[in-house]
C-alpha cells in the first residue's frame, strides 16, 4: 500500500547524502580550486547578460505597475521604494535564481547525466577520484559563490530600468527616485534577505542538477529526462525555499 | 595442479546482486589466480559488466563475499576501495574517456589522481607517452577523444587502463561495435598487454573470437605480432572460459570444455576454432 511513497522517501535520502557529502567536502582534501574558478567562470559570467537582462525587465514593469498603482493615493514619488523593496527582497532573487536554474541546473544535469550514461562517473571512481568531490562540491560551491552578486548586479539594474521609467515617463526626478529608493532599504531585512536567498537558492539548484545528473539512467533519452526534472524540481523548490525564507524574515519584524 | 598454488587475484564467493528486484547475478562463485586469463562469455545482460563492476568495487552485491588481492573488499569504505583499484585496470564499454580533457590529460589521470600510486610529476608525461606508444597512438598526446575513431578512442582507453602497471586488468567488451580488422587490433594490444606485463586478466565479451585469440594465440615481442600457442603452452598461463546466462554462472572450464559443452546455451557461444 505504501509502494508508491517508497520512490519520494528513497529519493529524498539520496538527495540529503549527496548534499552531506558535497558539504562536507567543502573541508576535505584534495580541493578542486581550479574547478572551482571554471565552474564560477561558466555559472557566473556566462549568466551575467541573462540576468542583466531580466534584472533590467523586471525593474521596469515594476515601476511601470506601481506607478499605476501609487497613482490613486498620490504617492507616485514613492515609485523608488516600491522597486527597490520588490527587487531586494523577492523579484531580484527570485528571477536570478530562476534564471541560473534554466541555464545551469539544467546544464549541470545534462553533463553529468551525459557523464553518467557514458560510464565516465564510474571511470572516475575506477581511477581514484570521488566524483561528489570532483564534480559535484565545486559546482555547488561556485553557484553558492556566484548567485548573491549575479542577483545584486539584477537588483542594481532593475533599479535604473525603474529610474528609466521614472525619469521618462512618471516625470519624477533623479533625485527623488534615487533618494526614495536608497532609505527604503534596510540592511537586515532587505540587504541580508537579498543575499541568503540567493546563496540558499544557488546552493539548491546545483545540488538539484547535480542530483539528477548523477542519477540519470536510460541513455540520451534519459539524459533529457534528468534535465527537464531538474528545471521543473529546482524551480519548485526556489519558490517553496522563497515562501519560507520570507516568512521567516517577516515574522521577525520584516 | 601448479596453478592451484598461485595466489588468488580475484575470488567471488556466492555473490548475488539485483536492481529493482530484478537479479542481475545470482550465486556467482570463481576465483582467478595471478597471470590466469578469464574470458566471460554471455548475451546482453547476462550480468557481465555487473561482475566487472563488482570485481572493482563499483558496485556492491547485496550477498555474498568478493576478495580482491585477498583483501575482502564488500565492507570497504570508498576511501579504501580506492587503493584497491589503483592495482586495477579498466577498459569501460564505451571506452569512458572523458570528453572534457585531452587524450593526454585522460592517460595522465590515473597516475595524478590515484594516491597509492605515488608517481613523481616529471614521471607522469613520459609514463602517458610510453603508454599512448604501446597502443600505437604516439601522435594524439594533445587530441580530444571526440577527434578519434572509435577504434583509436578504445586504444587510448587501453592506454590509460594499463598506464599504472595494474596485476589485474578488466575489459569490458574490448571489442565491442568495432569492423574485424580494429576489432583483432584491440584483442592484439591485450595479449601483448597481457603477455608482457605478465598480467591477470578478465576479458568480457560476447564474440568467441575473442576467446579464442586469448586462449590459443601470445604475443611475440621480437616479431611484433601474434602466434599460435595451444592453451597451457604460454609460460604456464591459461585462459579459462566462463559463460553467463540471466545472471548465473553455467560454464566455467577451458576452450576443450567448452566446445564439448552439450548445454545449447553455452554451445551458442563457441565457433569452429581457428
Amino acid at each position: 500500500m505504501l509502494d508508491p511513497l517508497k520512490g519520494p522517501f528513497i529519493a529524498a535520502e539520496e538527495f540529503f547524502t549527496l548534499t552531506g557529502r558535497a558539504l562536507r567536502n567543502i573541508f576535505r582534501r584534495p580541493h578542486y580550486g581550479a574547478d572551482i574558478i571554471l565552474q564560477m567562470d561558466s555559472i557566473g559570467v556566462g549568466s551575467l547578460l541573462l540576468v542583466v537582462l531580466v534584472g533590467f525587465f523586471a525593474g521596469v514593469v515594476m515601476a511601470l505597475q506601481m506607478a499605476h498603482a501609487l497613482r490613486d493615493y498620490g504617492q507616485v514619488s514613492k515609485t523608488g521604494t516600491l522597486v527597490a523593496i520588490t527587487l531586494a527582497r523577492e523579484l531580484g532573487p527570485v528571477f536570478s535564481a530562476l534564471m541560473v536554474a534554466g541555464r545551469n541546473a539544467t546544464g549541470i544535469a545534462s553533463e553529468l547525466g551525459s557523464m553518467k550514461v557514458t560510464e565516465q562517473i564510474d571511470a572516475m571512481r575506477a581511477l581514484g577520484t570521488d566524483p561528489v568531490q570532483k564534480l559535484v562540491t565545486p559546482r555547488v560551491v561556485a553557484t553558492g559563490l556566484m548567485l548573491p552578486p549575479l542577483t545584486v548586479i539584477a537588483d542594481f539594474v532593475g533599479l535604473i530600468g525603474g529610474w528609466i521609467i521614472a525619469v521618462a515617463i512618471l516625470g519624477l526626478t533623479s533625485v527623488q527616485y534615487w533618494s526614495s529608493a536608497w532609505h527604503s532599504l534596510k540592511w537586515y531585512d532587505d540587504v541580508l534577505q537579498g543575499l541568503l536567498k540567493p546563496l540558499i537558492f544557488g546552493l539548491t539548484l546545483s545540488l538539484i542538477g547535480c542530483f539528477y545528473g548523477l542519477r540519470t539512467t536510460g541513455g540520451t533519452q534519459g539524459v533529457g529526462r534528468a534535465t527537464t526534472q531538474a528545471m521543473v524540481t529546482s524551480a519548485v523548490f526556489i519558490l517553496i525555499l522563497d515562501v519560507m525564507m520570507t516568512k521567516i524574515f517577516v515574522g521577525q519584524g520584516g | 595442479m601448479a596453478e592451484s598454488t598461485l595466489a588468488p587475484i580475484l575470488r567471488f564467493e556466492d555473490v548475488s546482486v539485483a536492481f529493482d528486484g530484478s537479479p542481475a547475478l545470482i550465486g556467482v562463485s570463481f576465483q582467478a589466480v595471478a597471470g590466469e586469463s578469464r574470458v566471460i562469455l554471455g548475451a546482453a545482460g547476462s550480468g557481465k559488466t555487473v561482475l566487472l563492476k563488482i570485481a572493482l568495487g563499483l558496485t556492491r552485491p547485496d550477498s555474498g563475499r568478493v576478495f580482491v588481492f585477498e583483501r575482502e573488499i564488500g565492507s570497504m569504505r570508498e576511501r579504501e576501495l580506492m587503493d584497491v583499484r589503483s592495482r586495477i585496470g579498466m577498459l569501460f564499454q564505451e571506452s569512458a574517456l572523458f570528453d572534457s580533457l585531452t587524450i593526454e590529460e585522460n592517460v595522465a589521470y590515473p597516475l595524478e589522481n590515484q594516491k597509492a600510486i605515488r608517481c613523481p610529476p616529471e614521471e607522469v608525461r613520459p609514463r602517458v607517452a610510453e603508454a599512448l606508444e604501446f597502443v600505437e597512438l604516439g601522435d594524439t598526446l594533445e587530441k580530444f577523444p571526440s577527434e578519434l575513431s572509435g577504434g583509436m578512442r578504445r586504444r587510448a582507453a587501453i592506454a590509460r587502463a594499463v598506464v599504472t602497471a595494474p596485476p589485474l586488468v578488466l575489459y569490458d567488451s574490448p571489442t565491442a561495435g568495432l569492423d574485424p580488422i580494429t576489432a583483432h587490433t584491440i584483442m592484439t594490444l591485450l595479449i601483448k598487454q597481457r603477455d608482457l606485463a605478465r598480467t591477470t586478466t578478465l576479458i568480457v565479451t560476447h564474440r568467441y573470437q575473442d576467446g579464442n585469440l586469448a586462449a590459443n594465440f601470445r604475443y611475440n615481442s621480437k616479431l611484433g605480432r601474434l602466434e599460435p600457442a595451444r592453451n597451457g603452452a604460454r609460460s604456464g598461463a591459461r585462459t579459462t572460459f566462463m559463460v553467463l546466462r540471466e545472471g548465473r554462472l553455467v560454464f566455467e572450464g577451458d576452450q576443450d570444455r567448452l566446445e564439448a559443452s552439450p548445454d545449447p546455451y553455452v554451445s551458442k557461444f563457441v565457433k569452429p576454432r581457428v
